[in-house]
């Protein structure tokens, strides 16, 4: 399909806009890896529920900007989309099963 | 008669049957995130097999400022990585993961500017960026043979572990950390360490390879002969796929 030889090549000028937007997501992430050290030195480790709730939200939120911006995922036809993002359903389950299971083989070994 | 003209000339069929991309996304990129979801499955295995088998063992109970390690219960991950480079005995805990979750961030930064340069058909930006990208990642994985170096020589004075063997409990001091014994905790604890960063690592230096292959055949004309530059946009998926993971291993392995 684009095996045609070009000749002379058209370097279109660059958009402002789109690499303030690069900069800008950078920047998120940049700032909520920041915050993801402060949580991690002024909360204390005795507060586990609370510091890894907080740290799950984070990493969310980072995953949505790296897959949305930066792998362009929220600018793909809404198919593409859902086809990448319902098979992820899977993996919450397994987590929740998983770590049911580790519970209860920590409850046998030690507890009964 | 004009009526059979008519439906030779616009036949019914759908748009699966060729010639479009029914999902707006050439075949390669369509392919490589479908491949991307097959990886990230892989990497969700090990992560959730490592919270398996983190809440299977006994978790470390008391102050946060009186923790030693021990082989009794899992330790707290940031009281293992706290050393960083040229400074030796100094208490820094995350800093040095820190560092190079910044710098994988950053060099992801530079993937995307090298996939705008190439919709522009800008040779010399494309080149530009990926050679920072490339740049990055090795960055990135030599500080991870630096973290693997220490994790595995360990601290200075070791850890006094007791052992039960041939019913006898014994006292041992253990250095760093192997596949069947370690300073830090349970032996599953380096095993993960081990499995978790090394298979990430092993995707970076694949990525860092199909980098500098892309790099080569920029440099070479071979995407401004092409007429696009396609590539650089698969690779540089398969690029924040990388930096995405790490986002998580640094999560669920060194913050939780």
């Amino acid at each position: 399909m684009h095996t045609e030889e070009t000749t002379h090549v058209q370097v279109q000028p660059a958009d402002k806009a789109k690499i303030r937007k690069i900069w800008v997501t950078a920047g998120i992430l940049a700032v909520v890896t920041a915050l993801e050290f402060l949580v991690a030195f002024t909360i204390p480790l005795e507060m586990a529920t609370l510091r890894i709730a907080i740290f799950v939200g984070m990493t969310i939120v980072k995953a949505f900007y790296i897959v949305g911006e930066f792998m362009h995922l929220k600018y793909e036809t809404k198919v593409l989309i859902w086809s990448i993002l319902v098979p992820m359903i899977f993996v919450v389950w397994m987590l929740v099963a998983f770590v049911y299971e580790g519970m209860s083989i920590f409850d046998d070994k030690y507890l009964n | 008669m004009s009526t059979t003209a008519h439906t030779i000339d616009q036949p019914n069929r759908s748009i699966w049957d060729g010639g479009q991309s029914p999902l707006k996304a050439s075949y390669g990129k369509l392919m490589m995130w479908f491949f991307l979801l097959s990886d990230a499955f892989t990497f969700s295995a090990l992560l959730i097999t490592y919270g398996l088998v983190r809440s299977a063992h006994p978790a470390y109970e008391g102050a946060a400022d009186a923790f030693t390690f021990s082989n009794n219960y899992w330790p707290i991950p940031e009281k293992v990585f706290e050393a960083v480079p040229f400074l030796h005995g100094v208490n820094l805990p995350l800093v040095f993961v820190g560092i190079m979750t910044f710098i994988l961030i950053m060099s992801s930064v530079t993937m995307v500017l090298a996939v705008e340069a190439g919709h522009r058909m800008d040779r010399k930006n494309v080149e530009k960026w990926m050679l920072w990208t490339i740049i990055g990642g090795l960055t990135f994985l030599g500080c991870q043979a630096w973290e693997w170096a220490h994790f595995i020589h360990g601290t200075d004075s070791g850890t006094v572990m007791k052992f039960l063997v041939n019913g006898e409990w014994i006292e041992k001091t253990i250095f760093g950390a192997n596949l069947s014994v370690n300073q830090y905790g349970p032996p599953d604890f380096a095993a993960f360490f081990f499995f978790i960063t090394g298979f990430h690592g092993t995707h970076v230096l694949s990525g860092v390879v199909l980098n500098f292959i892309v790099y080569y055949n920029a440099v070479t004309g071979v995407y401004e002969r092409r007429g696009h530059y396609e590539m650089v946009e698969k690779v540089g998926l398969y690029w924040h796929f990388v930096d995405l993971v790490w986002v998580f291993v640094f999560t669920f392995f060194y913050l939780v």
